[in-house]
């Protein structure tokens, strides 16, 4: 899918643009300047469109009047039908920038006889071109001219001289043909002729919806995208997918934009999502994408920035009724033009069609931000393959634009065998971040939880929350994880009471605890001090024996010395003890 | 129809070839045959007033187209088979 196309700058075979959204990049730059271009497909698929844009865009934008030669309608007729794609032919070949002339042949009106050739049709041709100076010559559809002439021989003939001949007077050329049974391209071999540039288109219709596609089948001296292109015929013309070129190499800004939703935030790394990032939010029924892509709505509004809401399932007053119950007034912001809201059927027209629609309309409103609710509603049809290569474009679109966009989803996988993940495999590789709502049923209940299931270039928190929508908002609530599981709902309000009781009690134990200590400590304070006072005292005895029993040495040593002195006859020491004491 | 009216025919060529020449004679010789005084031939060369080609709606040349009586008749080729040429024209060979 992501074939590398080579941008136009290479040198190679000069091209003349298309002015066509999308061909130009698959071709590289356009059509092979100077040669013919067959564009070949069955009947309505849009080969007249295609070819009229090329020459109606090459007069008015590359400044090369081209020549419509039509075979099969005539000029009003034609006129009349581009007038839809928004082109005044009436006035452009007043202006000389475009000459119409229709070949009408009539084979009941013609009779055969002999040798001939076309020069009468190069004779026109060449007057036409050289009264407008044309540079373009559109040839539409030149096989009519085998049921008009009945000597094919002579027509093969004149049509490889003409084919030639346009080559040699440098017109860049296209020639569409009728595609023919089996793997013919057209019905006639015109692809013999002119075999520079072959393109196909084709109708299908699958499951009830149709799908036009665009292949370059072969581009002689060029690279080319390979694929089938699907293509849309729309207001503005013709548009190829990819609208935007197949390069990977957008920005990647670091800005972070909030989701509406704090909690949220907190859960993407604190910040939100990156500016330019693709959210998908995938849930089952009733898990509240929807509002949650209505607060990420309301929350850039409130910043200021301009966003569009795609609502597949609801009218756009519908929304704002039942976004009204949840808190999110949008009202306001659909007055203030700062919201866009665009409610349709995703039935209404195929995949293809509703991008362009949004692609219009975003290149027309210029939102910072998108919100395409559901997406899965606008993929139901189609099978995986062909739908994740047009999502990659628009999600590519998205980024290159730096739109940040939120996509919900819905799954239908959480009842029955598969699991929600499943269900979104193929879209969820392009998105940056991914947010799971699921249904936890319990208790009787059912409430919604909300995962991240991955979001790129940030932390972002593994745990659940459960997803509360009240008239106050959205707001995510932790839930418990216990013995047994998670509790969600009235089981964790149940849960919190009980807690909080059980804190309470835990609370009051501890107080008791303290004045237990208290009064412990004080009983230990008063042991201290009646042991310290009986240490005292004690101590106080102690030294009281100590003294007597010094004041006893004393005095056993002053009578021993008395008792010297009386035998050495003294009297003072006798009289000194008996004074002491 | 008893007396034909006169017929108007417009003989469209492209420079003087060799089918153009051809035609311009077959052409000469079979309203001689068939139509004596009852015919007008305008030849007009596209090389000169290319403009004239998307009026008559030509492609092919020599393209001979029955103006009048209507309604218009094409025959393209150099005219060479007289036979196809009345039946183109819608007219009645004359009696030899």
């Amino acid at each position: 899918m992501n074939k590398k196309i080579d941008p136009p700058a290479i040198p190679g075979i000069p091209k003349a643009p298309t002015g066509i959204t999308g061909l130009d990049e698959i071709t590289g730059g356009g059509l092979p300047a100077g040669r013919p271009t067959l564009v070949c497909g069955s009947a309505g698929c849009g080969k007249t469109m295609l070819a009229m844009e090329f020459l109606v865009r090459g007069a008015t934008q590359y400044g090369e009047p081209g020549v419509f030669m039509m075979f099969e309608e005539s000029a009003a007729d034609l006129t009349a039908n581009v007038r839809s794609l928004g082109f005044d032919l009436d006035r452009l070949v007043k202006q000389k920038q475009i000459a119409l002339d229709h070949v009408r042949i009539e084979r009941s009106e013609i009779e055969e006889t002999g040798e001939y050739d076309l020069e009468g049709l190069f004779i026109r041709l060449g007057h036409a071109i050289d009264s407008i100076g044309a540079k373009r010559v559109v040839l539409d559809t030149v096989e009519a001219l085998f049921a008009g002439l009945p000597n094919h021989a002579i027509l093969r003939a004149e049509l490889r001289r003409l084919f030639g001949w346009l080559k040699d007077r440098g017109m860049t050329a296209i020639i569409t043909g009728e595609r023919g049974e089996g793997n013919a391209i057209t019905r006639y071999g015109l692809e013999e002729y002119v075999a520079d540039c072959v393109i196909t288109l084709d109708h299908r219709v699958h499951e009830q919806i149709s799908t036009r596609r665009l292949r370059v089948l072969k581009y002689r001296g060029s690279a080319h995208g390979t694929n089938e292109y699907p293509f849309l015929i729309g207001e503005r013309g013709f548009s190829v997918l990819p609208i935007t070129s197949l390069r990977l190499d957008h920005a990647a800004p670091t800005e972070r934009l909030s989701t509406g939703v704090a909690r949220l935030d907190e859960m993407l790394g604190g910040n939100g999502m990156f500016r330019g990032s693709s959210v998908l939010v995938s849930g089952s029924p009733g898990t509240g994408k929807s509002s949650l892509g209505a607060a990420f709505a309301e929350a850039a509004c409130r910043r200021g920035e301009r966003v569009v809401l795609f609502a597949y399932e609801e009218s756009s007053a519908q929304v704002v009724r039942n976004m009204g119950s949840i808190g999110l007034d949008l009202a306001p912001l659909l007055k203030k033009g700062l919201l866009q809201i665009h409610a349709s059927r995703p039935t209404l027209q195929g995949l293809e069609q509703h991008l362009l629609t949004i692609h219009d309309t975003v290149k027309a409103f210029r939102p910072a931000v998108v919100i395409i609710d559901p997406i899965s509603n606008l993929t139901l049809e189609r099978s995986e393959a062909e739908v994740k290569p047009t999502l990659m474009r628009l999600i590519d679109f998205f980024k290159q634009q730096q739109i940040t966009t939120l996509f919900t989803s819905l799954t239908t996988g959480g009842s029955g065998t598969g699991t929600p993940e499943d269900s979104q495999v193929g879209v969820s590789s392009l998105m940056d971040t991914w947010l799971l709502l699921r249904n936890v049923e319990a208790n009787g209940e059912r409430n919604r939880m909300i995962f991240v299931l991955k979001s790129r270039g940030m932390a972002h928190s593994n745990q659940m929350r459960e997803f509360v929508l009240s008239d106050a908002g959205i707001d995510l609530v932790d839930v418990y994880l216990g013995a047994d599981g998670v509790l969600t709902g009235n089981a964790r309000v149940a849960h919190a009471a009980h807690e909080h009781a059980t804190a309470e009690l835990r609370r009051r134990d501890h107080e008791r605890n303290l004045l237990r200590l208290a009064s412990r400590r004080k009983a230990i304070e008063a042991q201290i001090a009646a042991l310290h006072a009986q240490g005292q005292a004690e101590e106080a005895e102690a030294k009281f024996t100590f003294a007597q029993d010094s004041w006893q040495e004393t005095n056993t040593r002053q009578i021993g010395a008395a008792m010297v002195q009386r035998r050495s006859g003294g009297k003072t020491a006798e009289a000194k003890t008996k004074g002491k004491r | 129809m008893s007396k034909p009216e006169i017929i108007e025919l417009r003989l469209y060529v492209a420079g003087q070839t060799v089918k153009s020449l051809a035609a311009f004679a077959n052409l000469k010789r079979i309203c001689e045959t068939h139509l004596a005084g009852a015919y007008r031939i305008e030849v007009i060369d596209l090389r000169k007033t290319p403009a004239l080609a998307a009026g008559d709606q030509i492609l092919a040349v020599p393209t001979l187209v029955r103006r009048l009586p209507e309604p218009i008749k094409k025959i393209i080729g150099d005219l060479s088979n007289e036979e196809r040429v009345l039946v183109g024209l819608d007219v009645q060979p004359a009696k030899p």
